[in-house]
């Protein structure tokens, strides 16, 4: 978030000392469904590659935002960071320890420094329980607080998010989805956690509320020295949000980036063609710019295409493409922070709606001009 | 960990949805509380519950009531309760809804009867659900093996064949209040425990269910706080139109003598025995089958309000059955 926004020096290190050790690490995280067939005797007949080897990482007091069309894996990735789903592969590491697929048991004291606020606010709350014991559940289930003290927490958490505190008798039902989201924020932050990991926590909210909310994220960042995983498919929201960026396609983490060098200078054809569907509130700048229309629609992660999972509707694809997936990595000048998994990285200038592949993309489908601004405006 | 300047915190935070002035504490009222304020507008349901009260007590004070009257259940009187040639007496002002082939008052023995009926359905209800719940919230919220465990065996207790179950225990055990009970527990349950499951399997996708394990909470314990209270509108519902069943499945047993045993009265029993008088005598069929009727009718509308006032968003056609 731009107040707490580290200055970063060109080896990629915060020049702030306390606020740039690597808090959470993942390495090579793997999830995979497996899609089951039979009634009584189920056989796996396939797998929804849902991560396909994401490597992360995410440094105290930084707000990572993490992007990428619906279904992607993003939320899927949020929730093996927190632990909902066991892993297929990889690990996760979370302020020094491995935390990847422990027991429930072992997971516990990991579980109030990792928290989570959902994106539906109307889902994320019981409706049969009173918002005082929605946000006092924390302090329950790991013992923290009872009676009048944790009576007191909550009213406490209430004012902090910016909720009356009068109202902690009151039902989810009888609160605006604003106020909903606030609630739980409340819940998350009760027990004080390092890293918050925010699956869309304002894409179901109306555009003046979603500013309340981030504000209020952002206050509280500074406030509690918290860390981010900011998971939005809105592209100005991540840019306002983040200090760095990483975009997902397919399960891979396609660029990452500083949110700056990201958004000034986009390396791959993927990242410019989402950026290029940003709709800017001026229509003379907006009727000159070349928009990028991509071929098709997201390839079924069931069976993700080979090489790169972009190959089929990429502008600049070559033969390559098909073969190898790129290794994530700094491209031209981009600093190490900046890297890009692309083996033909777009140069600064280059029109990329110009290119033509240089292989067959037929199967791919017609060229469909509303696809990826159905999701950039977070309708 | 505690929040310190919190209050400092907030007043940052100026016009965040707060209000300023304090308002005075409102109550929140619970979907329950909700669900009685739309169930009190609807008449029907309102009238039903009235008789099932009115039921309920009669059951309660069946002593005081049949000692006011003046004629225990069991006493026959043999000169004013037969005609000389040995047939019920019509209904008259000393017995008012006539006698039966014994000379005993069916009044009297039609509300010793409601007690039978009442504890049979309303315990053999609660055991069913007991049990329904307990086993329907385990398949759908662990799901997988235990899932299909659970499953085929409510289907194997579903595909029981009722009356031959029925017959052939009471052969073994002996006819008693127990033993209908059970029986009726047994063969009911399983229904209460397909609906819980169907529900929980969508319950547990909630996104609160996720958020309290991503909390740290236990399975028991997200079952007991968030899954079964959201189970509580179904069940209630469902509980209510059981009840009817396990009465009419207590006269069924009743009427062919697998029930409680004489000389207890029961309005099975008395529907059996009227059999062989009904056309001499047919208030002696017709009382005890009306107090059934009447019962069976007030549970199943008064589920059928409730059903409506607990999901107002449900349409009245599609909950009907």
């Amino acid at each position: 978030m731009t107040a707490a926004q580290p200055e970063v020096d060109h080896a990629g290190r915060d020049v702030n000392t306390q606020a740039g050790d690597v808090l959470l690490k993942v390495e090579g995280a793997k999830k995979y469904f497996p899609i089951k067939q039979g009634i009584i005797f189920q056989k796996e007949v396939a797998r929804v590659h849902a991560v396909d080897g994401v490597d992360l990482e995410v440094r105290s007091g930084e707000t990572l935002g993490l992007v990428g069309e619906t279904g992607c894996g993003k939320s899927t990735l949020a929730r093996l960071i927190a632990g909902l789903y066991p892993m297929t592969a990889g690990t996760v590491s979370f302020d020094g320890s491995d935390i990847t697929n422990l027991s429930r048991k072992k997971m516990r004291p990991f579980r109030r420094d990792i928290q989570m606020i959902f994106q539906d606010p109307y889902g994320s709350l019981n409706p049969r329980r009173r918002v005082g014991s929605i946000i006092g559940d924390p302090f329950d289930i790991h013992g923290v607080a009872d009676g009048a003290e944790r009576k007191k927490r909550v009213q406490e958490l209430m004012e902090v998010v910016g909720l009356n505190p009068e109202h902690f008798n009151r039902f989810p039902a009888e609160f605006s989805g604003g106020q909903r989201q606030r609630i739980g924020v409340a819940r998350a932050l009760a027990l004080r956690p390092k890293l918050i990991i925010c699956d869309e926590p304002v894409s179901a909210l109306d555009v003046s509320i979603q500013a309340q909310v981030i504000n209020l994220l952002d206050d509280l960042q500074n406030e509690f020295g918290l860390t981010y995983i900011f998971i939005a498919h809105d592209l100005s929201v991540v840019r306002h949000v983040s200090d760095r960026v990483a975009v997902m396609y397919l399960g891979k983490i396609m660029e990452t980036g500083p949110v700056d060098d990201l958004y000034g200078l986009p390396r791959h054809p993927y990242t410019n063609a989402l950026l290029s569907a940003v709709p800017i509130p001026d229509p003379d700048r907006a009727d000159s710019r070349e928009r990028i229309i991509l071929r098709g629609d997201v390839p079924s992660p069931v069976n993700p295409p080979t090489g790169c999972p972009f190959h089929p509707r990429c502008p600049k694809a070559q033969d390559i493409c098909v073969q190898e997936m790129p290794p994530l990595e700094p491209v031209f000048v981009d600093p190490p922070t900046h890297r890009t998994a692309c083996h033909f990285p777009v140069p600064e200038g280059e029109d990329i709606s110009q290119c033509t592949p240089g292989i067959d993309q037929s199967g791919t489908g017609p060229l469909v001009g509303a696809d990826l601004s159905a999701i950039t405006t977070g309708s | 960990m505690t929040l310190i300047a919190a209050d400092e915190v907030a007043e940052q935070k100026g016009g965040g949805g707060k209000d300023p002035q304090p308002t005075k504490a409102i109550e929140g009222r619970a979907p329950l509380q909700l669900a009685w304020a739309r169930l009190r507008k609807d008449k029907v349901s309102l009238a039903c519950l009235g008789v099932i009260v009115l039921l309920v007590l009669v059951a309660i004070f069946a002593n005081q009531l049949t000692d006011l009257i003046g004629h225990p259940p069991n006493e026959q009187y043999r000169d004013e309760g037969l005609q000389p040639n040995g047939l019920p007496v019509a209904p008259s002002s000393f017995f008012w809804l006539g006698g039966d082939e014994v000379g005993r008052d069916v009044l009297s023995r039609i509300i010793h009867g409601a007690r039978v009926s009442l504890l049979v359905g309303v315990v053999a209800t609660a055991f069913a659900v007991l049990i329904g719940v307990t086993i329907g919230t385990m398949a759908g919220y662990f799901g997988g093996v235990i899932d299909t465990f659970l499953s085929r065996t409510m289907d194997v207790f579903l595909s029981f064949p009722f009356l031959l179950f029925a017959i052939s225990l009471v052969a073994v055990k002996g006819a008693s209040l127990r033993i209908s009970i059970f029986v009726i527990a047994f063969f009911i349950w399983a229904n209460v425990g397909r609906i819980v499951r169907g529900q929980v399997l969508s319950i547990r996708e909630k996104e609160y269910v996720e958020a309290a394990r991503s909390l740290g909470a236990s399975d028991l314990r997200i079952m007991v706080v968030d899954v079964i209270p959201n189970l509580v509108a179904p069940v209630i519902v469902y509980s209510t139109l059981l009840i009817p069943t396990a009465i009419v499945f207590e006269a069924t047993l009743s009427f062919l003598g697998l029930g409680v045993p004489i000389p207890t009265p029961t309005w099975g029993n008395m529907i059996a025995t009227s059999q062989s008088t009904y056309l001499q005598a047919p208030w002696y069929l017709l009382f005890p089958s009306l107090a059934l009727f009447i019962t069976t009718l007030a549970f199943n509308l008064l589920g059928d309000g409730l059903r409506d006032a607990l999901d107002p968003r449900a349409a009245r056609v599609l909950a009907r059955k």
